[in-house]
């Protein structure tokens, strides 16, 4: 029976269990309009956010000239003309009270947005998987040190803490590069214990055994055997983690302690459109208009990438033992809280 | 269970500990001098070093950090040189700006953050529970798109956002309700209800995607377990198995979560309460860091982490005592 | 014959249809006469008397497809292809298969659990005179578990873990009858006491985790009694459970047959449990019918070539020795240095009161309580035990996956129990694995080649064509084609994975596998082979092999010596004539009692010494787990 193919053993019985390769999940992500539809309007703001200065030119403005003959100073500011001012020289109008042209600021908010928001994923999941695998693969003293950092970081509220730290730090800081750090490095907390869990998952089963007595030491089995089976659920995260973040970049910015005036930014724009929401609801309409449509798009996007890589995969290889099982129980309640995105601030 | 719970209690303080360390550190070695900013703009050089002399500010930084401890734990005093003046046992210091105890301070501000965490919650749990299991339920209907696409785009959209447009919508075009102005239940409770109906209504809603989204999978995920295919081949009604079983096995995470949101919104809803002006703890944070309060912004971050650690403890305690299977150890 | 029967079957069917209105209702009052099924061993025994029988169950050419996929990529598998039988009342039958041959979905339609699903289900299904298949929701939700009640595999999933097992009872007899809380509750009692369970009023009020696997299906089995249904489907209902436990749930099934007098549709793979539970066996491959009849026939003179197949695969405890372990076939002269000839002068490996704890929270737990043993270069060492025994602890640590928490492990001279790992690398690669589970013992992520080659990378010796050249080698050695080389896990079935686990551990040279479990997740086609492999392996290479396994018949097939383990100690140790020839511990004599015998007559017997033996005091013991 040496070469003779077995005959009674057919494959297919347990075909499901392997993940899916990255053709498969683009396959997968192209049958999907509304995914692609989601990741059409991102890929036309971030080419609008990088041709910002471009664009600018062709209009004939820029972000930070007043035009005091374009809005009624008699009713306080309000722009003139419908639309709040919109012209063939100022395509979305002007902001009230200063006549600033509303296309431009938005192009440069997106800028902000979406500078800050990749940033701080990048951040992020740099400090995640440093920690979770830390974590993951060091010894019991260091995964419950660095669990019960991680477990701090994660419940604490993220916006309380960022705006207490942009107290502190001196005016001359850069801010886009502040917003950057406070968020990235208060909100790694979910990416870390992905990682961690994940590492624990896989760390415990065979073929990382079978790597260790065939003489590979513990560098080459993280690099050959964990990392690229990390790589999934850590990009279905950051996925999530991009819109969360602008939503935090405009949450500070809305509070006034994210970008400095005269930086134009969404969520500033929104905190100032409070006092003008009866007379140009232009004003408020269009930066929560963008807003929206651009955290809308990235949620579509980031649940189709999840759906395609089928995180049920990845849970079903959670069950094993009965000591396993119990830690997965207990450990559904985070998944499940990690499902959807990082703490948004209320 | 006792023990249990001795143990994350005491893992609870020690993780606060570590809290006040860094926060503490943060903002007294941070740049800046707080004797200057604790005296103000005009104060003279001189008047300068009397403050920093009153505060202590001159001490080796551990002293600094086991007066400011103690100061929590039983209070302590400060010579003005000529008088005492003491601050009561959980001592978060003076506000810089008016000279108020921290912690009164931040219990005057917290049945304004309390009125508005338990109504919305009520809406969070009502709107959110109920979408997520009626969408479980009509799993493959046109009802399930429908809510599907209303909870995915609620998810993650900005509470501010939405809270804007209430407001433009409600106060500004349909006219409603007047803008709201916080009345406390105390003054008056019909004002209060009506003037805080808004602010749930925003801070409900926008909870509300995250908890249909987990009971709509929770729930989804208890009904594709062998157990339900067990009371389905013995004749047991869909109804009974959806409302016995699944909910059941749907429930204990909701609760847990909602234990976490809980402490979450009472540590300040900074933007809800900011949006509406609603005299809370949240917005008395912003306040502080706009006018550079320190000891303000250290009391409130040390409030706030309390209140959502302990409010961690308790979702594990709930958890655990929904989920029987899981052990407490 | 077989056609025969087939045809007189169909015959028979329409009669019986015709006669069903009229005289069905009487047939179904009278269910309790037919007292002793067993007994009944006649066959067939409707077609003697055409016009009395009603059919308990009556398939015909029944067909169930399912879809897989969506839109345009939809795929069509269909899992059962026009199957037809009988069954009737107070009879048994089992559907013998692998895996993928549709037995269970079977199962599942006859309690229509298809609806709804989006499976496609073709033919027809009568249950008690019920037509399955058009039959209302409600008329379907009455049929359920009060005429037909269903047992599954895994007893720990299929009950709800936030009630009391007790309510759970008491709900399902609610839905039934109209008796009110406190009568259900009575009734959920009565059931869980007749089917063995101690102290039935208090353990009633225990959730399931609370109960051992054992005690979870006789409350499944109490669920099932409830509401005394008139036929009991059981799916797979002792697969999960140990060898010891299996013939205890089997001999209560068959108790419970005797008493009520209710009739049996068993689906197994295990060709030996059917032989110890029913009259008719129908053997089932890829959703068809392979060869239908009575139990002993089928079993002792097959006519179908791949029952005959199935069956010369079943590894047995009795019968003639046909293993092809190293020792028993001294003629072949090893590659390696170690001389099988001389055994037990140099072992290999020696163990000597290994021990292993786990905390588990506050508790310690001991999984190997000073276990010692040798290996001899060549040998085949067995390890039985069933679950929880600590075998795979012992067969980890032995390989050094897991650090002893006492005792010494000497490998070829030198002491390694606590060796770090740099003293451990020349060691290493010489001490190999073959692990149980086929899905998680492959990254599914790296091509199969790749996994194979990774020792050699690792050492760093050979070049990259080398390697290749090797790895191709090694494939085409464990019976795979070598041109898959660049092929993923997902590729492979569950036997061709664990080839591929097997090419891997040879790839690094060793000079003694621990096999843990190495066939258990495999079907027993596919089981022979991968046994017959690692034995002609074995002595060709002159490997040592520790051969783990819960399988008695398994482990005599392959080994030289057998260890017996329980309670993670080593009960009994001997070459394969003293253990299963004459076993000394009174715990080794009840696992070999335990397990199936493939001839109907012999079983019976067996049960007979089963039921008057007092069995060993913890068993089946509770064990909380909480």
């Amino acid at each position: 029976m040496t070469t003779s193919a077995p005959v009674l053993d057919a494959p297919g019985a347990a075909a499901a269990t392997a993940a899916p390769g990255a053709r498969q999940v683009w396959q997968r992500l192209r049958a999907r309009p509304s995914a692609l539809v989601a990741g059409g309007v991102l890929a036309l703001l971030v080419v609008l956010a990088l041709a910002a200065p471009l664009l600018a030119a062709i209009e004939g403005q820029d972000p930070n000239t007043y035009h005091d003959s374009l809005i009624d100073s008699a009713r306080g500011g309000v722009p003139l003309g419908s639309f709040g001012g919109v012209s063939g020289d100022h395509w979305l109008g002007v902001e009230p009270g200063t006549g600033r042209d509303l296309f431009v600021r938005m192009l440069y908010g997106a800028r902000i947005s979406l500078l800050v928001a990749v940033g701080a994923t990048v951040v992020q999941v740099v400090i995640g998987v440093t920690i979770g695998l830390a974590a993951g693969l060091g010894n019991r003293l260091l995964d419950s040190f660095l669990s019960r950092v991680t477990d701090l970081m994660v419940a604490l509220p993220m916006l309380v803490l960022a705006i207490a730290l942009t107290a502190v730090v001196s005016d001359g800081f850069p801010r886009p590069l502040l917003l950057i750090l406070v968020i990235g490095l208060l909100n790694w907390g979910g990416t870390a214990r992905i990682v961690r869990a994940q590492t624990l998952t896989l760390k415990s089963l065979d073929f990382v055994a079978a790597a260790r007595l065939g003489g590979s030491g513990r560098l080459r089995v993280a690099r050959r055997e964990l990392l690229p089976s990390l790589a999934a659920p850590v990009i279905t995260y950051a996925a999530i983690l991009v819109p969360t973040n602008i939503v935090n970049e405009a949450s500070l910015s809305f509070l006034g302690i994210g970008v400095k005036p005269p930086t134009p930014s969404w969520g500033q724009m929104l905190s100032n459109a409070q006092t003008w929401f009866r007379a140009d609801p232009m004003y408020v309409l269009l930066p929560a208009g963008a807003l929206f449509v651009t955290v809308f798009a990235f949620t579509v996007l980031g649940d189709a990438v999840r759906t395609a890589l089928d995180p049920r995969e990845a849970s079903r290889l959670r069950i094993g033992t009965r000591a396993s099982g119990r830690a997965a129980a207990r450990k559904g309640r985070t998944s499940d809280q990690n499902s959807a995105p990082e703490e948004t601030a209320s | 269970m006792t023990r249990y719970l001795l143990k994350r209690l005491g893992g609870a303080l020690l993780v606060l500990l570590v809290l006040s360390v860094a926060i503490y550190t943060l903002f007294y070695l941070a740049p800046g001098d707080p004797a200057r900013l604790a005296c103000g703009e005009r104060c003279s050089t001189a008047q300068v070093a009397q403050v920093r002399e009153r505060l202590g500010l001159g001490d080796p930084v551990l002293t600094q950090y086991a007066h400011f401890l103690r100061g929590i734990f039983v209070g302590r005093d400060y010579s003005t040189g000529t008088a005492l003046l003491h601050c009561d046992a959980p001592c978060l210091g003076f506000s810089y700006k008016t000279d108020q105890q921290v912690s009164q301070l931040i219990l005057d501000r917290a049945p304004a953050t309390l009125s508005l965490a338990v109504g919305a919650m009520v809406v969070w749990l009502v709107v959110g529970v109920g979408t997520g299991l009626l969408s479980a339920l009509r799993r493959g209907g046109i009802t399930e798109r429908v809510l599907t696409v209303i909870t995915l785009a609620a998810t993650g959209t900005p509470v501010f956002i939405l809270g804007l447009l209430l407001l433009m919508l409600v106060c500004a075009y349909l006219q409603w309700l007047p803008f709201p102005s916080y009345v406390p239940l105390s003054d008056d409770p019909e004002q209060w209800a009506w003037n805080m109906l808004l602010p749930w209504l925003t801070l409900g809603f926008f909870e509300s995607a995250k908890y249909a989204r987990l009971t709509r999978g929770s729930t989804l995920e208890t009904l594709a377990e062998d157990h339900i295919r067990t009371f389905r081949a013995y004749g047991v009604g869909e109804r009974a198995i959806v409302g016995r079983h699944a909910l059941r096995g749907a429930l204990p995470p909701v609760i847990a979560l909602n234990a976490n949101d809980f402490g979450t919104v009472v540590g300040g809803a900074v933007l809800t309460e900011t949006l509406f002006g609603i005299p809370g703890i949240g917005k008395t944070l912003v306040d502080a860091v706009r006018l550079v309060d320190l000891p303000v912004v250290v009391g409130v971050v040390l409030v706030t982490g309390t209140m959502v650690v302990l409010a961690n403890v308790v979702a594990d305690l709930l958890y655990a005592t929904a989920d029987r299977r899981v052990a407490l150890r | 014959m077989t056609d025969r029967t087939h045809k007189t079957d169909r015959t028979d069917r329409t009669d019986s249809v015709g006669r069903m209105d009229s005289v069905g209702r009487t047939d179904s009052v009278g269910r309790m006469d037919s007292a002793d099924p067993a007994d009944r061993t006649e066959w067939p025994g409707r077609t003697d008397r055409p016009g009395r029988t009603e059919h308990l169950v009556e398939v015909v050419d029944l067909t169930v497809d399912f879809t897989a996929g969506t839109g345009s990529a939809a795929e069509t598998v269909r899992a059962v292809d026009g199957l037809s039988f009988t069954l009737a009342p107070g009879r048994a039958i089992a559907l013998v298969g692998e895996s993928g041959s549709g037995k269970s979905t079977v199962a599942s339609a006859l309690l229509g659990l298809h609806r709804g699903t989006g499976a496609l289900v073709g033919g027809s299904v009568r249950v008690a005179g019920t037509d399955v298949g058009g039959a209302t929701e409600r008329e379907l939700r009455s049929l359920r578990g009060a005429v037909a009640a269903m047992v599954f595999q895994d007893p720990l999933s299929s009950l709800d873990p936030y009630y009391a097992v007790g309510d759970q009872i008491a709900e399902v007899y609610r839905v039934h009858t109209d008796a009110t809380r406190r009568a259900a509750r009575a009734r959920a009692v009565e059931v869980l006491d007749r089917v063995g369970i101690p102290d039935a009023a208090r353990r009633a009020r225990s959730r399931p985790h609370e109960f051992s696997g054992g005690m979870r299906q006789r409350a499944l089995i109490a669920m099932a009694l409830a509401c005394e249904p008139r036929l009991l489907i059981a799916d797979e209902p002792t697969t999960a459970l140990d060898v010891t436990v299996q013939a205890q749930i089997l001999d209560l099934l068959h108790g419970l047959r005797q008493e009520t007098g209710m009739g049996l549709l068993l689906v197994t793979h295990d060709v030996g449990v059917a032989a110890e539970s029913v009259e008719e066996v129908l053997v089932m491959r890829q959703g068809r019918e392979r060869e239908r009849g009575p139990v002993a026939e089928v079993l002792g003179s097959p006519r179908d070539t791949y029952t005959r197949a199935l069956l010369s695969a079943v590894p047995r405890v009795d019968g003639p020795l046909t293993r092809t372990g190293a020792l028993s076939s001294p003629s072949v002269s090893p590659v390696s240095s170690a001389s099988p000839g001389h055994p037990r002068t140099e072992p290999l490996l020696e163990a000597d009161g290994l021990r292993r704890e786990f905390r588990l929270g506050r508790r310690t737990v001991t999984a190997v309580d000073g276990v010692s043993l040798t290996v001899a270069p060549g040998e085949t060492l067995g390890i039985v035990g069933e679950s929880g025994s600590g075998k795979t602890t012992l067969g980890r640590m032995l390989v050094r996956l897991l650090d002893p928490s006492a005792g010494r492990l000497v490998y070829r001279g030198t002491e390694i129990a606590n060796a770090s790992e740099k003293e451990l690398r020349p060691y290493r690669r010489e001490l190999q694995m073959v692990f149980q589970d086929p899905v998680s013992s492959l990254n599914p992520r790296r091509s199969v080649g790749e996994s194979v080659a990774d020792p050699l990378r690792a050492a760093g010796a050979l070049g990259e064509s080398a390697i290749r050249a090797r790895v191709r080698e090694l494939l085409d050695r464990v019976g795979l084609d070598p041109d898959r080389y660049d092929r993923y896990p997902h590729e492979f079935s569950g036997g061709q994975r664990q080839r591929v686990g097997i090419a891997r551990a040879l790839a690094a040279e060793p000079r003694l596998i621990v096999c843990d479990e190495p066939v258990s997740a495999l079907d027993v086609t596919t089981q022979a082979q991968v046994v017959a492999l690692l034995a002609e392996l074995q002595r060709e290479l002159g490997l040592a092999l520790v051969f783990i396994a819960h399988d008695l018949a398994v482990v005599r097939q392959v080994s030289d010596r057998i260890a017996v383990m329980r309670g993670g100690r080593i009960v009994e140790q001997g070459t394969v004539e003293q253990v299963y020839g004459a076993p000394r511990d009174p715990y080794t004599r009840q696992l070999l009692a335990a397990v199936p015998a493939l001839d109907p007559a012999l079983a019976a017997e067996r049960r007979a010494v089963r039921a008057a033996r007092e069995p060993l005091p913890d068993t089946d013991q509770e064990v909380a787990l909480a």
